[in-house]
């Protein structure tokens, strides 16, 4: 037997090792990144989820200027914890469109009077048809969709403090 | 005090440990080394002592001492006892102190009372076991002490994830555990030969029972994981190639892989090499799954905190035993012969060629395992699930599944194919002729690998009998008998396997009560649902009936259910067994209409798999009780051989030469 | 394993806090009419990864996103799709992660070429160790003699 198949089992799980400790340091990332950046919305169209705002089709992205599209739903507390930030993106001239996942419209009311309205349009999706057509994969999310409605960027997981300066970039950047 | 008790305990056996691998190392240059005598009897201490703290921390669960962190978080007071105790090792801190437990414990029995090989080996094995336990005692005492208070006791306990609360699920990680650790035993003596290079057919023989039980308990313990899995998660799967799954069946292909080329050692002193390597191997597997799933690695924030003391303390572990066994390999190996070559048709031929496939099947097995792993590290992710490992490992298991229909056949040596042309010919006859048969009678679209799979469960269990053919079956060894079994275990369950993906039927249905439906012959009726209240759960419980034909009229309780400590949702599915396969019904949400959704599914011969697993586990023990009673048999006539020439060597002596000088 | 069972407990137990309270998409628990259509949706969604879960395909999930994917399956197979087209529907959407059915890409190929290096070396290991004759050895066959 050669001598050199010997080392090959110990070499095989030094390979191992180093892989594994390696990763066992590497922030655990468990997000699915959307993989439809750089491509356009689909063509849609969806009933308003609630009384306050109307429903939402791809026209209304296609008006020229950028936008946010918020993944939310009533009954998910993470949006309970970015309405404050949706709403001084909203202050900052930023036109923020809602779809509601899985919701019914009493309580997307209460919702909205509760933790207050930045949204100009709010469609209503129960079956995640729209969230599964661009990719997401949770709620809430966030999508910045430029003046033709194809989108240029995804923010997982709810919308805090600090990343409210980088979504204002992305929709600069969508701007241009 | 039990809990400080306890915790005192496992500090003197970690003491005991060192002092065991002391003694053994120092044996290893000087025989006479007073430690060296010390080594049995602090193994056997050891023991003890874990076995003590294991019962202490059984204690503090059974009392629900709320001072305990452990008890706090993992226990409740409203619990039933048995799910009190079982939550002792259904948490991270338990089961590490069970994994010691049954180490020291295994350690303890082979101090007593294994006397066959040379003691320079015993004491280099009881050195290498006290080595590997030392690891998983600083594990324990330095980062995940099981006994630690909490400063203030709190008012109750967290309780225990209620899917655990289950009366299988109690006794399976203890199960998978023993196979674990009974791998760290072949372990330690293959560490102990290869540094005494005593790689021979005796070292073989004592290893193997060890090998043969932990082989048993991992099969018993998968089975029973497999079944719970099965009717708990309520969708009818039972085996998902989840990478936990796959951590519990990679010991199992190693030390199947294992225990027969022991067998070739023992039998040929062939295969050194491979069988010290496979005990490396073997033992890697138990801990490169205790890795897999205590980090988290491989699995997500959303299922679990990932721990990366734990785990990097395990992989630390990992890279000190494993490392230093696969280095201790890479240098002494070349110096143990292999020796001979094989014959291609004889038993140690199909012996060969079965190894090699069951360690191909492993090496399918532990790549599609870690492979997501290893693109994480390049940022893509992937999944490898069924439709990798189903195709990609039958290339390797239907090859290995034909010569383990005709391997048991041969002859050592040297065989003729001649000799076993008839039972190739039956075999081969059957495997066709079942083929043909469900191609030609079922309706629908058999896949193939069902279909092969059938065709060679019905070949593999006819087979797996001719090995008795033209014996006194009662003057046939146990051993022969426990291989039979096994064999046929294998063909009953993956008739199961193949029966249950071929022929499963599905039906989802939405209907009110009084409302009625048909699957596999059967006639369901659901009667009711009704709310119903447990010790820590409130449930809607349907009653459905089931009639086949003109029998009998079943009913079946399905349950949706709530538990409140902690909040959860689980279902809990109604199984109706008939001899030819099992009716699984689950109870789901209601609809505004009132109707309720039923999830039926008619799985012929599903049970078939895990019947088959209990023939694995008798077979392997019935060759544990042959091997132990034929090892004693030949022993005592060898000894008694020996003094019969010894008394005759004095005799014709007659005194010429003085007493004790004849070694 | 404990770490089994904590690992498809979590994937289970959905948090009731996070639920929701509407009915599951028509087709999350209703199967298509057509028996064939049927098989080959329930084919498909064994080997489709649920988002929300750990290693559960959507087939065996009671999340609400497995139950819409599930929809989303029956209905395009209904319209008259292909399992593989759906299945490259939602590789686009969420990337290889999605699929239990790796295909061979620049990141996978290791897979595929893997198992074959291990058949070669099962191949040479064989043919180095089986000569034509058994040879060395004990003269006498061990305890199994009696076999």
């Amino acid at each position: 037997m050669m001598r050199w198949t010997l080392w090959a089992p110990l070499l095989l799980f030094a390979f191992f090792l180093g892989l594994a400790g390696y990763q066992l340091f590497q922030p655990k990332d468990e997000f699915i990144p959307s993989t439809m950046i750089g491509r356009s919305l689909p063509e849609f169209s969806l009933e308003p989820a609630s009384e306050a705002r109307p429903g939402v089709t791809l026209a209304d992205f296609k008006d020229g200027t950028p936008k946010l599209l918020n993944i939310w739903a009533s009954w998910c507390l993470p949006c309970i914890a970015e309405a404050p930030h949706l709403e001084a993106l909203n202050e900052a001239g930023v036109e923020i469109i809602g779809v509601a996942i899985r919701d019914k419209r009493e309580d997307v009311d209460r919702f909205l009077a509760t933790h207050g309205n930045p949204y100009s349009r709010i469609g209503s999706d129960e079956i995640s048809a729209i969230q599964l057509e661009i990719g997401s994969s949770g709620v809430p999310e966030t999508f910045v969709i430029d003046g033709n409605g194809v989108i240029t960027h995804q923010h997982i997981g709810d919308v805090r403090a600090d990343d409210v300066p980088e979504l204002l970039e992305k929709l600069r950047e969508a701007a241009e | 005090m039990s809990a400080e008790l306890g915790h005192a305990a496992l500090w003197m056996a970690a003491a005991l440990a060192i002092l065991q691998l002391l003694g053994g190392a120092l044996a290893q240059r000087d025989a006479q080394a007073p430690l060296a005598a010390l080594v049995r009897p602090a193994a056997m201490l050891q023991g003890f002592l874990a076995v003590f703290s294991f019962a202490m921390l059984l204690w503090v669960f059974a009392i629900t001492d709320l001072s305990v962190k452990l008890v706090a978080t993992n226990s409740h007071s409203m619990k039933p006892m048995i799910f009190k105790l079982s939550g002792a090792w259904g948490n991270h801190e338990g089961s590490m102190l069970l994994w010691v437990t049954v180490m020291a414990l295994a350690g303890a029995l082979i101090a007593w009372l294994e006397k066959r090989l040379p003691e320079k080996t015993m004491q280099a094995t009881l050195a290498s076991q006290g080595f590997v336990a030392i690891g998983f005692y600083a594990f324990l005492l330095l980062s995940s002490n099981p006994f630690e208070r909490l400063a203030s006791p709190v008012a109750e306990g967290n309780g225990l994830n209620p899917l655990l609360q289950d009366i299988g699920l109690a006794f399976h990680p203890p199960t998978l555990y023993m196979g674990y650790v009974g791998l760290s035993v072949a372990f330690s003596f293959a560490v102990g030969a290869m540094l005494t290079r005593q790689v021979n057919p005796e070292f073989a023989r004592v290893m193997r029972p060890w090998v043969l039980g932990a082989w048993v308990f991992l099969t018993l313990g998968i089975t029973a994981g497999s079944y719970w899995a099965y009717y708990e998660l309520g969708w009818g799967g039972w085996w998902f190639w989840d990478p936990v799954e796959n951590a519990s069946l990679m010991p199992w292909l190693a030390a199947t892989a294992l225990l027969h080329s022991a067998s070739v050692l023992a039998a040929r002193d062939a295969l050194r090499a491979w069988t010290i390597m496979l005990g490396v191997v073997a033992f890697s597997m138990s801990m490169l799954g205790t890795f897999l799933v205590r980090s988290g690695i491989l699995t997500s924030v959303h299922a679990f905190a990932v721990d990366p003391e734990r785990g990097s303390f395990i992989l630390a572990l990992l890279a000190i035993y494993i490392g230093g066994a696969l280095l201790l390999f890479a240098l002494r190996a070349g110096s143990v012969s292999e020796g001979q070559r094989f014959a291609a048709v004889s038993r140690e031929g199909a012996l060969v060629f079965n190894n090699v496939m069951l360690c191909s099947i492993l090496g399918i097995v532990l790549l599609g395992t870690l492979y997501p792993l290893l693109t994480e590290a390049f940022d893509v992710r992937v999944s490898v699930g069924p439709p990798y490992f189903n195709p990609v490992g039958a290339i390797f298991t239907i090859p290995m599944l034909l010569v383990m229909a005709v391997g048991p056949l041969l002859r050592w040596r040297e065989d003729n194919i001649e000799r076993v042309r008839a039972p190739i010919a039956i075999v081969v006859a059957l495997i066709v002729t079942t083929a043909l048969l469900v191609v030609l009678a079922s309706t629908t679209d058999v896949g193939v690998l069902p279909l092969l799979g059938l065709a060679i469960a019905v070949g593999l269990s006819v087979a797996s009998f001719l090995p008795l053919r033209g014996r006194n079956l009662l003057r046939t060894p146990l051993s022969i008998w426990g291989m039979v079994l096994a064999h046929f275990g294998i063909a009953v369950s993956l008739f199961g396997m193949a029966s249950e993906s071929a022929f499963t039927e599905e039906k989802l249905v939405a209907i009110s009560p009084g409302e009625t439906s048909q699957i596999g012959g059967f006639a369901i009726s659901l009667e009711s649902v009704d709310p119903i209240a447990g010790p820590n759960w409130t449930a809607m419980e349907a009653r459905i009936t089931a009639r086949r034909g003109e029998g009998a009229v079943e009913v079946l309780r399905p349950q949706s259910r709530h538990f409140f400590a902690p909040v959860q949702q689980t279902t809990e599915s109604a199984l109706l067994t008939r001899w030819d396969g099992q009716l699984y019904a689950v109870v789901g949400a209601p609809s505004p209409d009132g109707r309720w959704q039923l999830r039926l599914w008619w799985k012929p011969f599903v049970t078939l798999i895990w019947y088959g697993g209990l023939l694995i586990s008798l077979g392997g023990a019935l060759a544990i009780v042959g091997r132990l009673v034929s090892d004693i048999r030949r022993r005592r006539t060898q000894a008694r051989d020996d003094d019969e020439r010894e008394e005759l060597e004095s005799l014709r002596q007659s005194g010429a030469i003085p007493a004790g000088s004849t070694t | 394993m404990r770490g089994w069972v904590t690992l498809l407990a979590a994937s289970l137990a959905v948090p009731v806090a996070a639920q929701d309270a509407l009915p599951p998409a028509p087709y999350a628990y209703t199967q298509l009419d057509d028996p064939a259509q049927e098989a080959k949706a329930v084919e498909l969604m064994e080997t489709l990864r649920c988002l929300k879960c750990q290693s559960q395909s959507i087939a065996d999930s009671d999340a609400p996103m497995a139950g819409d994917m599930r929809h989303q399956v029956r209905t395009r197979i209904a319209a008259g799709q292909e399992p593989e087209q759906i299945r490259q529907w939602l590789i686009d959407r969420y990337g290889d992660y999605v699929s239990y059915d790796p295909r061979i890409t620049s990141s996978t190929w290791p897979l595929f070429v893997i198992p074959l290096i291990l058949l070669l070396i099962a191949g040479v290991l064989l043919a180095r160790r089986v000569g034509r004759k058994s040879t060395g050895g004990p003269e006498e066959i061990f305890e199994e003699a009696d076999s």
